[in-house]
């Protein structure tokens, strides 16, 4: 079971935009409301309100701060499992436990055969899985097999929580093997990238670049009245205009 | 690398008995000690025992122990189910080497080719169990050509060691044991000090921009992290011990590992059966302290990419 399908019917994945994800946790929470009850229930937390609360979560959202001086940004970068199309994390799984499933590529561990010897997390380059110490197995990310193809959601619940929490429409969930769905043809316009290619596991998972900022050209050489200095007195009147300048010119 | 005293007492025990198994199944091809049933009876006793004992050990490693079966499954294509599958079947030819033995008192015939056959399958388990951690790519220290040597070379020398010093205890002892013993520690030595200069001089190929995509914008550096407290992946994967302990804990591997047991089994050819057998106990002594710092070492020394996401800069 451990040996990979050779090819998958549909490459069910997320495309996540670094541009506009603003790092709200909206996802990792929501990820984490509906999969401690749904499949591989539960997601245990240790000491949840002691001096070292730690837990199992299938997503995490991390921030960066990206370049230098004026034109360095925050990139709020969520990371969770890609859902790779050669996934070591499965071939290395003794039991048969993980697996790529033929008909959507979802990668999944199945919690009443996993004997919890964490091999699937060390050989992941992306930290996508995570032991839960209380449920003796690994968790991962399931792209919320059990709402997607849920028909007793409404039509517009049947895609990942963490997709339906994303407030900036950060989020997107589609087949990124057809090249004609809607994520496929977002990745192509955005130039949208893998993680670590280098490891060759193939990630079905894409990430879009945060746009160039208008501004940016700006930023090497200021020319907002503050820096050039001519009709900035400091009044605040002259403060509300310099902020007006700059919030219309973006 | 978390380093898990379960997988380190695994991985050292087993592996002593495994290359135990080796030395005596060697001895009983080519005749080179008696057939005594007592010396095969405490041979085979050690070798089983230390090989039991790392099985059930690596068993605490695992978060539900009791589906532990289910591990024998996926040897096409799991180096764990591999190594899994080769510890147990190991068993079978030792254990109808170690009857003819002991039972009936000679190691020819049938007897023979279970000698033949318990050495392939035991170098092969210390193989599959090397071949685990150098397999993974996402542990640069740990996936190089030399990672698996170690492991068959440490517990051929672990075997070795514990095979001159019972041939000791037994007023057995022999030369060539001893040049086994010193020869098999020598080449651990060489090959360990090459894994340091090997990982030490490594070039750092993966950087957070590039395990973030985000390097054409400039220098990555985290602003905030995902969660307050460590998570599994820090835990598991973020272990870090500094520099200059590390330098400290391979010079105590190079002195209790290597040091005190070839000086100890040198002093076996000393003409006195008190001094020969203090030294050798005293090299078993060394070799279980330097080759368990060694093992705890080789996880805490490696690093795992993911560590880049949570602020290292290269891995």
């Amino acid at each position: 079971m451990t040996s990979l399908p050779a090819t998958t019917e549909k490459k069910l994945g997320l495309v996540i935009d670094l541009d506009t994800c603003v790092g709200c946790q909206a996802c990792v929470t929501s990820c984490k409301e509906w999969n401690t009850g749904g499949y591989s229930a539960p997601l245990t937390d240790q000491q949840p309100y002691g001096a070292d609360p730690h837990g199992a979560w299938l997503n995490r959202v991390h921030s960066y701060e990206v370049g230098d001086g004026p034109t360095s940004q925050t990139v709020h970068f969520p990371r969770s499992c890609l859902h790779c199309d050669e996934p070591a994390c499965v071939t290395v799984c003794p039991t048969g436990a993980s697996y790529k499933r033929a008909e959507d590529g979802i990668v999944l561990v199945n919690p009443d055969t996993c004997i919890g010897c964490k091999l699937c997390s060390w050989a992941c380059p992306y930290g996508a899985r995570e032991y839960d110490y209380g449920h003796g197995v690994m968790k991962k990310c399931t792209l919320c097999v059990d709402r997607i193809y849920n028909e007793h959601l409404p039509e517009e619940d049947r895609i990942p929580a963490c997709v339906r929490a994303c407030p900036t429409g950060a989020r997107h969930f589609g087949d990124l093997g057809d090249p004609d769905s809607a994520v496929s043809k977002l990745v192509a316009e955005r130039g949208g990238f893998d993680l670590l290619p280098e490891f060759g596991y193939k990630p079905v998972n894409k990430y879009l670049p945060p746009r160039q900022r208008r501004d940016a050209s700006a930023g090497s050489s200021p020319s907002s009245p503050v820096e050039s200095g001519s009709s900035a007195t400091g009044a605040t009147a002259d403060r509300l205009f310099v902020w007006l300048d700059r919030i219309l010119s973006r | 690398m978390h380093p898990a005293y379960s997988v380190i007492l695994f991985t050292t025990a087993s592996g002593g008995g495994y290359g135990l198994l080796v030395w005596l199944a060697l001895a009983g091809l080519l005749d080179l000690v008696p057939t005594e049933p007592w010396l095969g009876f405490f041979g085979f006793s050690l070798a089983f025992a230390l090989i039991t004992a790392g099985l059930l050990s690596s068993t605490a490693h695992l978060g539900r122990p009791e589906r532990a079966w289910r591990a024998f499954s996926q040897w096409r294509t799991s180096r764990l189910s591999r190594e899994g599958v080769m510890a147990v079947a190991t068993y079978v030819p030792a254990g109808l080497l170690g009857v003819g033995w002991v039972f009936l008192g000679h190691t020819s015939g049938l007897f023979a080719l279970a000698a033949l056959v318990t050495i392939v399958c035991a170098v092969l388990t210390l193989y599959t169990t090397g071949m685990i951690y150098a397999s993974l790519r996402t542990i640069p220290q740990w996936h190089q050509p030399l990672t698996a040597p170690i492991y068959i070379v440490l517990g051929l020398a672990s075997g070795a060691i514990l095979l001159n010093s019972m041939l000791q205890v037994f007023g057995l002892c022999a030369a060539w044991s001893i040049w086994l013993a010193i020869a098999c520690l020598g080449l651990g030595l060489l090959l360990e000090a090459a894994y340091w200069q090997t990982i030490d001089g490594a070039l750092k190929q993966y950087t957070v921009e590039a395990a973030t995509g985000l390097g054409q914008m400039g220098k990555v550096r985290p602003l905030e992290r995902p969660h307050s407290q460590p998570n599994f992946v820090m835990r598991e994967m973020g272990y870090r011990i500094g520099r200059t302990h590390s330098l400290t804990l391979r010079k105590l591997v190079v002195w209790f590992g290597f040091a005190v047991p070839i000086a100890s089994t040198l002093a076996s050819f000393i003409p006195s059966a008190i001094i020969g057998g203090v030294a050798s106990l005293l090299a078993v002594a060394g070799a279980a302290v330097g080759i368990v710092l060694e093992r705890w070492l080789f996880f805490a020394e490696a690093e795992h990419v993911v560590s880049l996401y949570y602020g290292a800069d290269r891995a």
